[in-house]
């Protein structure tokens, strides 16, 4: 049997409400994913450094502050540094089409806008880490 | 067993204070990874420094704002190093879980002095989850002083904490008054300190009396278990929590309770290993369960007694056949 995923789902930034975030922590526990919840209001590098400690597979972000284009790439670089370049970085919020592409080439997963189905992330989550796993199992 | 290089190379830096490799462990034990087993049998002669805390109670007692307040005392007062495992059920329908023990600890989360890990039971029952031991274990390793192991909010008899710890803290709240009825049997007895949490909230005194009341009743000529008030978010009371827990496994160092207890702990959890590999052997390796949906779907008995009795000797003849083989 295949070990459960386990997530950190956060909320950076310093705006507002972590209604967005735990929406999204609690449909990938009913996906059947073990997920850390690291609240709002955290920064990079505490993100990181529960990553970390976690040892997740994957860290999903809920962004609505208008600061993904700063804070995607900064725990992308966090993470890296820390030799958890294989931890996939995803998440969501209000973001525009086109930064959405400019942080996917900079290495940051898939994200997620306000429309798109929590169905559909938990789907890529799972394609993302069985994809990793294997490449692991196979290193 | 034999320990391979990876395990040596992952256990050494462990020793020497790398948290991500103790992290890795972790999901190794957590994983019943077999590799955990064969690196466990390599370290675990070096085990026993730190001191383990059992830190258990209803749900929203403030189990986790204390554990927080507790780590951020012992930072601030003898630097101590500080190991966490915060453990939440996981659901049984989907088998996901929510970890969120972790928001209450975000005080923490800069301190390399202090490593936090969330579990999910992943099918256990008893407040803790299968691998909680070997993470203790993991952080014994990575030189913790002390370990700190919140259970999941508990109702009535769960005292597996009990068996995994030195020592048990149960912490109550007022509006609590309810939940002492109910644990009665259980927990109420299996506590080596209760911690009335909320102290800044009315009605904290009374919940001290009902908690001496209870104990009176039950304890007979057994020596009763200090109540110590405290308030996790204002911090009254802390430092004198902090300072009758570590009294208290002084003391218990000092008369060899502690190491009977370490012997106990250490045998119920050979029990549980054997335990679940027997599980497996007669279930799943024996065949039993396909054992079983055959007898059901046949003629005969459906006593529950005739067919256990049935399985049993099944088993004993194939465990015989393989014997002679
Ligand atoms: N007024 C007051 N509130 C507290 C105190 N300690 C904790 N709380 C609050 O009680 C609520 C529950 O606290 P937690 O620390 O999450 O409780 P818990 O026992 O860990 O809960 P579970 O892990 O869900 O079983 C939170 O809203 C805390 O802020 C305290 O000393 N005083
Ligand atoms: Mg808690």
């Amino acid at each position: 049997m295949q070990p459960p995923i386990r997530v950190l789902v956060a909320k950076p930034g310093l705006d507002g409400h972590d209604r967005g975030a735990k929406v999204v922590a609690a449909a990938l526990r009913d996906a059947g994913m073990e997920v850390v919840y690291g609240g709002l209001h955290a920064t990079p590098e505490a993100i990181v450094e529960m990553a970390l400690q976690e040892d997740v597979e994957v860290v999903g972000l809920s962004i609505l502050s208008g600061a993904h284009m700063t804070l995607f790439p900064k725990v992308r670089r966090l993470l890296d540094e820390a030799g958890a370049d294989d931890v996939l970085l995803t998440g969501g919020g209000i973001i525009p089409k086109a930064d959405m592409d400019a942080l996917a080439r900079s290495g940051v997963g898939r994200l997620f806008g306000p429309g798109a189905s929590l169905d559909e992330l938990a789907t890529y989550i799972r394609g993302e880490v069985e994809r990793r796993r294997s490449a692991a199992r196979s290193a | 067993m034999s320990v391979t290089v990876e395990e040596e190379m992952l256990v050494d830096r462990v020793r020497s204070g790398d948290a991500r490799a103790a992290a890795r462990l972790m999901t190794w034990a957590e994983r019943a990874d077999a590799r955990f087993a064969e690196a466990h049998a390599g370290f675990a002669a070096g085990l026993g420094h730190a001191r383990r805390l059992g830190i258990t109670g209803p749900p929203g007692a403030g189990k986790s704002t204390l554990v927080e307040a507790l780590c951020k005392h012992w930072r601030t007062s003898d630097a101590r190093t500080l190991g966490v495992l915060a453990v939440d059920p996981s659901s049984p329908f989907s088998g996901g879980a929510l970890l969120g023990d972790r928001v209450r600890m975000s005080a923490l989360s800069l301190d390399p002095g202090v490593f936090v890990r969330s579990m999910a039971t992943r099918g256990a029952f008893g407040g803790l989850a299968r691998a909680t031991d070997d993470l203790a274990d993991v952080l014994d390793l990575l030189g913790r002083h002390t370990i700190l192991v919140e259970t999941v909010g508990v109702g009535q008899s769960e005292v597996d904490v009990v068996r995994s710890t030195d020592l048990t803290v149960l912490v109550l709240h007022p509006g609590a008054g309810d939940t002492i009825q109910a644990m009665k049997a259980g927990l109420m007895e299996a506590a080596d300190l209760y911690v009335v949490n909320k102290s800044d909230l009315p009605d904290a005194e009374r919940l001290v009396h009902e908690i001496a009341d209870a104990l009176d009743l039950r304890r007979g000529d057994r020596e009763r278990p200090p109540v110590v008030t405290v308030s996790a978010v204002t911090g009254a009371g802390l430092p004198q929590l902090a300072q009758t827990l570590d009294r208290l496994l002084d003391v218990r160092t000092a008369d060899g309770r502690l190491a009977r207890r370490r012997t106990e702990n250490l045998a119920s959890r050979v029990r549980r290993l054997v335990d679940a590999e027997l599980r497996r052997e007669a279930w799943e390796r024996a065949g039993l369960e396909g054992e079983l949906v055959r007898r059901m779907a046949g003629p005969g008995t459906l006593s529950v007694y005739a067919l256990a009795a049935g399985l049993l000797a099944a088993f004993r003849a194939r465990a015989a056949e393989r014997g002679d083989a």
